[in-house]
């Protein structure tokens, strides 16, 4: 017997709860927007500037006395946190130390980093420093830069071929449901406090290409529904596309979620903020597919005049494997 | 209509071997590396050693070997952005037209006085008046460009404002010698690795005045800014006096720099060199005659030459070898040194002598470095990392395969079948191009498992929908590629095109994860459509089944 996540044949009227789930949306839009500006990321070095070791030793880890050794040496803002993971064995106590860049260096100072290392080794003389990195603040700033047109560039992109490929209406319904993705994880990263790198970004634009993705497969549906159910009212047809893409949506949303779950526990804690931004992303993405690209598509209406030749869907349907 | 014709389900078989061949090594990834190894080593021209042997016979030549390069967050190593500080090149090249525009002016018969000026500029006052005699003598000694981009112009500009003459690089200049500037200090920081011996560096131009070094195995990314940001001028002076006065005044034709043995003395220098490292041709570590290290070093002819004139000369004088601006020692010439080689004896150690020997060979950069960027991952880090990356992708796997088999059954078996090809030819793939593995990037594969069954999922619910309104099994099958092909198309273009722009625009560990997403893509839908049909293809031929359940 197979095993299935929705019966064969569905019939749900997802579009009924249009008004409330697009109002939801809205108002988690607006509260990661209000999160975001108020509390703000937790930007990390690749962003900020500074320095951050990671410090692993035999002993427990001792924030107070950690921050202690360091204060004497005046280097500013320094945050220190202990990083727990299911991973480490009893002896691997692991801590993550977050130097600010220090005022007027435009590159790294090795002597700061030195000091730190003198400190702690005073400290507790079995610690060792697996990782330690540095940015300057010329490249965090460029790298902000390059992240924001990276985003940018993405959903240009993606808009212009969705364009291409559908009509206009989808792909600002596309257009709308990443900027939606790409908004709430903002949001969920600055109300956690998560860590904010450069592998988030990554993050973001993998998020970007997952969402769209899945809003594809539903629209590449609602085209092909769209000719075959000419009379049907629009609402009526993305309810039907949405049911039939039903199956197909949750197993692929499951096979994913399931392999990222595995990475998110027995990953490491390294990539965990990275694998947790993909998991946020995947749980959205699906989401908005359904409830704010075809809600936008359906409030800007799609012109289906019978008479305009339609190569919707049939594009690629000759290629024979 | 199930058919495929021969040469296509040969065609998929032969890349899926191959994939399958390429991908082989990466399972058995320290034999394959140590042979790799063992082979560079011979081509070398290391002589054939029974471990060399071993090394090579660890792996089987007829099979391919390339592997996977390992990030530096996997392996464990130093990063390093450097930003070459273009700006001292332009002041070096200014004040070697100082000496020419002075006896021209003066040639001409006009008074001159150099004044302070921006880095890429001279700035002379002229006396009894500036005319338009003065400015076409400077003009004169303008030289045209000999570039690809800067044909037909000459490398300085000369205005005149008042009193005052001004000669500043003209733009093709500054860019044929940011060029130069650029290629030489990566060339030099090539050798320096190179020179101390790590593996599989990557040296690399970023922009117009950065580079990037990301050398695996090092220890600190402090050990390789020491390596490669000393400039290691070398330079040798006449010696014009001594003094324990650090803030004296000394001409503008000589120089104060401080001993590097003893503190608080200093020496005063003629600025011209005798000779400079550029003359070196060879420098290695060794002993003195009381067994303290010291440095050797031979001059080219034309050195050698110099050296040896200026030396029966200047017998019984002091002569200082400067290093970066300080005095490494200043012995007093004992007797003339002709055959262009000598030994340098300072306070330094056995390590220190090699590094020195190393930079000295090497030569020195044209300009000073700042680091922008430095990143030490440490190796059992990195180690830590793949081991968590390998249990979860596994465990990743397994759970996707069991999905897929309660769901779809036979086809689910067909898809996992698939998947495995699909992570094989993944890996193939990169070990082919050279690709290199980051732990994003081994995120990126996780997460390829997971959203590569997601073409499969497509047509196997599309042919469940074509069952329905009963076709027969064969044209459902048929019919469900078909139609969901435009829908596998569009979805994974999209996801694509992100992939090239993250490709573009990303850097180091961000760069290695795009290149897995993007290759995933690629296999993943090469497998969905390919390899998945070819499977049901088969078994379907064999079966004839009057009824399939999908």
């Amino acid at each position: 017997m197979r095993m299935r996540l929705v019966p064969d044949q569905t019939n749900w009227d997802f579009m009924r709860w249009r008004h409330y789930t697009f109002g939801a949306s809205v108002v988690a839009v607006i509260a990661s927007l209000i999160i975001w500006l108020s509390v703000g990321l937790n930007f990390g070095i690749d962003f900020l500037g500074g320095t951050t070791i990671r410090t692993e030793s035999t002993q427990s880890v001792d924030v107070g006395a950690y921050r202690d050794a360091l204060t004497p040496l005046g280097l500013g803002d320094v945050s220190i946190t202990e990083v727990f993971d299911p991973t480490f064995g009893p002896d691997e106590n692991v801590a993550q130390i977050r130097i600010q860049a220090q005022d007027g260096a435009e590159s790294v100072t090795p002597e700061t980093i030195t000091a730190v290392e003198a400190a702690l080794q005073v400290l507790d003389p079995s610690i060792t420093f697996p990782s330690i990195e540095s940015v300057g603040p010329k490249v965090s700033g460029e790298l902000i830069t390059t992240a924001l047109l990276a985003v940018s560039a993405s959903l240009i992109a993606i808009l212009f071929y969705i364009w291409l490929r559908f009509e206009w209406q989808f792909s600002v319904g596309a257009i709308a449901a990443l900027i939606h993705d790409v908004i709430l994880t903002i949001g969920i990263f600055s109300l956690l406090q998560i860590r904010f790198e450069l592998a988030t970004i990554a993050a973001l634009l993998t998020i970007i290409g997952y969402s769209i993705n899945d809003t594809v497969v539903i629209f590449d549906r609602l085209r092909e529904n769209l000719i075959k159910f000419k009379k049907t009212p629009l609402i009526d047809v993305m309810n039907i596309s949405v049911n039939e893409t039903l199956s197909r949506t949750l197993m692929t949303s499951g096979t994913t979620l399931i392999a990222l779950i595995a990475l998110l526990v027995l990953g490491g804690d390294v990539i965990r903020g990275f694998v947790f931004a993909i998991l946020w992303g995947v749980i959205v993405g699906t989401y908005s597919s359904v409830y704010v690209a075809k809600n936008i598509v359906l409030m800007l209406g799609v012109d289906r005049d019978p008479k305009k030749p339609s190569d919707a869907g049939t594009q690629f349907a000759d290629i024979d494997a | 209509m199930l058919q495929i014709p021969l040469w296509k389900q040969l065609t998929i078989l032969l890349v899926c071997v191959l994939g399958l061949a390429l991908a082989l090594p990466n399972a058995f990834y320290s034999r394959a590396e140590r042979h790799n190894d063992a082979v560079t080593a011979l081509e070398r021209g290391a002589l054939s050693t029974p471990e060399l042997e071993a090394d090579l016979a660890a792996w089987p030549d007829f099979l391919p070997s390339s592997v996977v390069n390992l990030g530096l967050d996997l392996r464990g190593g130093a990063h390093l952005l450097a930003e070459v500080q273009l700006g001292d090149v332009y002041a070096s090249r200014i004040d070697g037209y100082w000496p020419e525009v002075r006896d021209a002016l003066r040639d001409a018969g006009y008074q001159v006085r150099r004044q302070d000026g921006r880095d890429d500029q001279l700035v002379v006052l002229v006396r009894p008046q500036l005319d338009d005699g003065a400015l076409a003598a400077v003009r004169a000694l303008a030289q045209p460009i000999v570039s690809l981009s800067g044909v037909g112009q000459n490398d300085i500009e000369v205005t005149g404002e008042g009193d005052i003459l001004t000669v500043t690089l003209s733009e093709a200049e500054r860019a044929a010698t940011d060029q130069r500037t650029m290629d030489q200090s990566l060339e030099i920081i090539r050798r320096r690795v190179d020179e101390a011996g790590t593996r599989e560096p990557t040296i690399q131009r970023q922009g117009s005045d950065r580079i990037l070094i990301q050398v695996p195995g090092i220890g600190s990314a402090q050990e390789l800014k020491e390596l490669i940001g000393t400039t290691a001028k070398l330079t040798f002076h006449a010696v014009d006096g001594q003094t324990f006065d650090g803030t004296q005044r000394v001409d503008s034709d000589q120089l104060l720099y401080p001993s590097m043995d003893e503190d608080g003395l200093f020496y005063i220098l003629e600025r011209t060199p005798v000779v400079t490292g550029d003359d070196l041709v060879d420098s290695q570590p060794a002993f003195d005659q009381n067994g303290r290290p010291a440095v050797t070093f031979r001059f080219n002819p034309a050195g050698a030459r110099l050296f040896g004139i200026y030396t029966s000369e200047n017998i019984g004088a002091l002569f200082a070898i400067v290093l970066d601006g300080e005095v490494v020692t200043a012995p007093r010439i004992q007797s003339a040194i002709t055959g262009g080689s000598g030994q340098i004896t300072g306070n330094f150690n056995i390590e220190e002598a090699n590094q020195l020997s190393i930079l000295l060979r090497a030569g020195a950069l044209p300009a000073e470095m700042v680091f922008l960027e430095e990143r030490t991952v440490g190796p059992e880090l990195g180690q830590d990392s793949i081991d968590a990356g390998k249990i979860a992708s596994l465990v990743a796997m397994a759970a996707v395969v069991v999905f897929m088999i309660l769901s779809y059954g036979l086809f689910g078996t067909f898809a996992t079948i698939a998947l495995g090809i699909n992570v094989a030819l993944l890996f193939g793939v990169l070990s082919l191009i050279g690709g290199t593995l980051t732990l994003p990037g081994i995120a990126g594969i996780v997460l390829t498992i997971g959203m590569a069954v997601d073409a499969n999922v497509l047509v196997f619910e599309r042919i469940r929908e074509e069952l329905r309104t009963a076709k027969g099994p064969a044209r459902a099958i048929s019919l469900g590629y078909e139609r969901a092909l435009s829908a596998i198309v569009d979805a994974n273009i999209t996801t694509f095109i992100v992939a090239v722009i993250l490709f573009t625009l990303g850097s180091g560990p961000v760069r290695g994860f795009a290149v897995t997403l993007g290759i995933g893509i690629l296999t993943s839908v090469f497998t969905a459509i390919f390899v998945t049909r070819l499977l049901i293809v088969f078994w379907f031929e064999r079966r004839r089944p009057k009824k399939i359940e999908v």
